[in-house]
């Protein structure tokens, strides 16, 4: 049985100028994982928010769990669980005064209500800080918060809109964690990223969607095979990457890559090892000695460029400067988001 | 019965708040406070009036409108702060009733300012404020200040809707309450304003207000020129009428509102 189903979806801002999602369907099997890949602005949270009864499409359906979603969002709402791309939980509250509150909007009861809270916290190692104010915790923490705050009725289809943007890689590990538990116990999710290792690492099924429409659909090894063989990368200084550049080219038959931020030279290659000896001796010729050079089987970075032709935002983090500059441009990309009605 | 029920657990989510960060609470209550000695003391030696008690008797019933009327700007920066976080996708994707969200809020905000009338109350006591009409008119013009403020939440509740910006939100509410406040009879006799404001004056539900409070805490009614008019015959029928109006307008479009609040 499908526990969530978009067909056609459509919705439009600013008039129609831009569309946000554009004819975009998908469905989830009861039980499943499904991942919903893409850069920012590519539709992800509007179309978790379309399922959530949160934003009303121009045109197209949904049914989550069977219930019409622009027909009884009521009862939508009293199945679901949602944790957004932002700890939605009363800062000045402690974890659980938030979860206590929560458990009586959901009509617990306020013995129930406590019994859950306290359930919750230690299940999601938080029972150390229950008491102490949102705004002291740390982000994972915050995020796991958040994330308890939507099981308090055990929903049977759970969203999870970006659960590790902004994360620490340990904030990240933890949260997967959470995750991959809750998988186990049976509950249907979708869960939107745009970390390509995250889709890896959770999902059942995948979907890579790009400017509000979905432009491939399929397992992770499935998308892996999509773009076939494997990837020749070299590392090289900054002054000889158009050398190094048209030397890969040679040797793979294709248009080389870079990602500049890291030097790296890339192009798909049937030829394995072979080809790193082709590569190399070029180079040798050349008098340029790389720094790195390898062949990696394709990882969903790679699938991500094949279908969409431009990089997947994560792909150039590595340095601090990098990280602290990116943290900037998403914090203005979420000012801008804001007057366009956060479309992303 | 479950959407009240909602809304007072959202009222009790603004008490606890209150209860972790009391410095709001402290805050909130020394502004009014510092308004009462500042207007007592800077400007009461300068206000001539007429009757027993001085400038003080007719300055209290004025700060407690005014304070009321700011009401609208503590409701609307609240919400307008709960629209940005995030945290209104949480409620709305609760299966809870549209309104408990800014019904309860009114509430909190009500309630806070009965703790706030009660610390100015006795402010103003200590500073020579005399209320001589007695215990049942006293507590009737409470209730009064109370509603008051109860409805312009409702205003508030509209504009933290309407702005995309919580500091927006402030300074706009206080464009409103600023000159609503003071384009009235609150703390000088509107005979000294150019005929036209006079008017205006008169007609502000702050100035009905503010008489209709003096009436009640057993003082003689202070109109400017146009003591004829309807408002200042009958400030409490008038003052209820606003109320209402005020009521009648707001809630219907506020709960319209936040229903499709992110669906723009």
């Amino acid at each position: 049985m499908k526990s969530i189903v978009a067909e056609h979806l459509v919705r439009t801002y600013r008039n129609g100028e831009v569309k946000a999602l554009n004819d975009l369907s998908l469905d989830v099997e009861e039980g499943t994982v499904l991942s919903v890949l893409g850069p920012n602005g590519a539709g992800k949270t509007t179309v978790v928010r379309v399922l959530t009864t949160l934003l009303t499409p121009d045109s197209g359906s949904a049914t989550v769990g069977g219930i019409d979603v622009l027909k009884h969002p009521e009862k939508v709402r009293e199945i679901i669980g949602l944790s957004g791309q932002y700890a939605a939980v009363d800062e000045t509250l402690t974890g659980w005064d938030n979860l206590v509150m929560f458990g009586r909007l959901y009509h617990l009861g306020k013995k129930a209500s406590v019994t859950r809270a306290d359930e919750l916290l230690e299940r999601f190692s938080l029972t150390d800080s229950a008491r102490r104010p949102i705004k002291t915790y740390s982000g994972g923490m915050r995020r796991r918060l958040d994330l308890a705050a939507s099981l308090i009725v055990q929903p049977k289809v759970l969203f999870l809109d970006e659960p590790t943007t902004g994360l620490d890689p340990r904030g990240r590990q933890e949260m997967w964690g959470v995750i991959e538990e809750l998988v186990k116990g049976g509950v249907t999710l979708l869960l939107t990223t745009q970390y390509l290792d995250e889709a890896d690492q959770l999902a059942d099924d995948i979907v890579v969607v790009d400017h509000g429409k979905v432009i491939a659909r399929g397992t992770s090894d499935a998308l892996k095979k999509q773009v076939g063989g494997e990837r020749l990368e070299v590392v090289v200084d900054a002054a000889h990457i158009s050398v190094t550049m048209e030397a890969v080219a040679k040797v793979s038959g294709h248009a080389a890559s870079l990602d500049e931020g890291l030097r790296k030279v890339s192009a798909p290659v049937t030829t394995g090892a072979t080809a790193l000896i082709e590569v190399l001796r070029l180079l040798d010729a050349g008098g340029i000695h790389p720094l790195d050079v390898a062949l990696k089987r394709p990882s969903l970075d790679d699938v991500f460029m094949e279908l969409t032709g431009h990089v997947a935002e994560d792909q150039v983090v590595v340095t601090d400067s990098a990280r602290a500059k990116k943290k900037d441009k998403k914090s203005n990309e979420k000012k801008s988001s804001k007057k366009k009605g956060a479309q992303s | 019965m479950n959407a009240l029920m909602d809304a007072l657990i959202i009222t009790k989510r603004q008490l606890l708040q209150l209860a972790r960060v009391p410095e709001v609470l402290i805050f909130s209550t020394i502004q009014p406070v510092m308004f009462v000695l500042l207007f007592r003391y800077v400007f009461g030696g300068s206000i001539a009036t007429g009757d027993p008690g001085g400038y003080v008797q007719l300055l209290m019933p004025g700060i407690f409108v005014q304070t009321t009327a700011f009401t609208l700007a503590a409701t609307a920066s609240g919400l307008a702060e709960d629209m940005t976080k995030g945290l209104i996708d949480r409620f709305r994707s609760l299966p809870i009733s549209r309104s408990a969200l800014v019904f309860g809020r009114t509430l909190g905000d009500g309630l806070l300012n009965v703790v706030v009338l009660a610390v100015m109350g006795i402010a103003g006591f200590i500073v020579g404020w005399r209320p001589s009409s007695g215990i049942f008119k006293i507590g009737l013009a409470f209730i009064f200040l109370l509603a008051f403020g109860y409805s312009l939440s409702w205003v508030g509740i509209f504009a933290g809707l309407s702005a995309r910006d919580a500091r927006v939100v402030q300074n706009l509410s206080f464009l409103i309450t600023f000159p609503l406040t003071f384009l009235s009879n609150a703390f000088a006799p509107t005979t000294g304003m150019p005929r036209p404001l006079q008017y205006v004056a008169e007609w502000n539900p702050v100035s009905t207000m503010v008489a209709a409070c003096r009436e009640l805490f057993g003082l003689q009614n202070h109109f400017g020129a146009t003591a004829n008019s309807f408002p200042s015959q009958h400030p409490l029928t008038m003052s209820l009428i606003y109320m209402v109006v005020i009521l009648a307008i707001f809630v219907p479009l506020s709960v319209r509102k936040y229903s499709h609040a992110n669906k723009k």
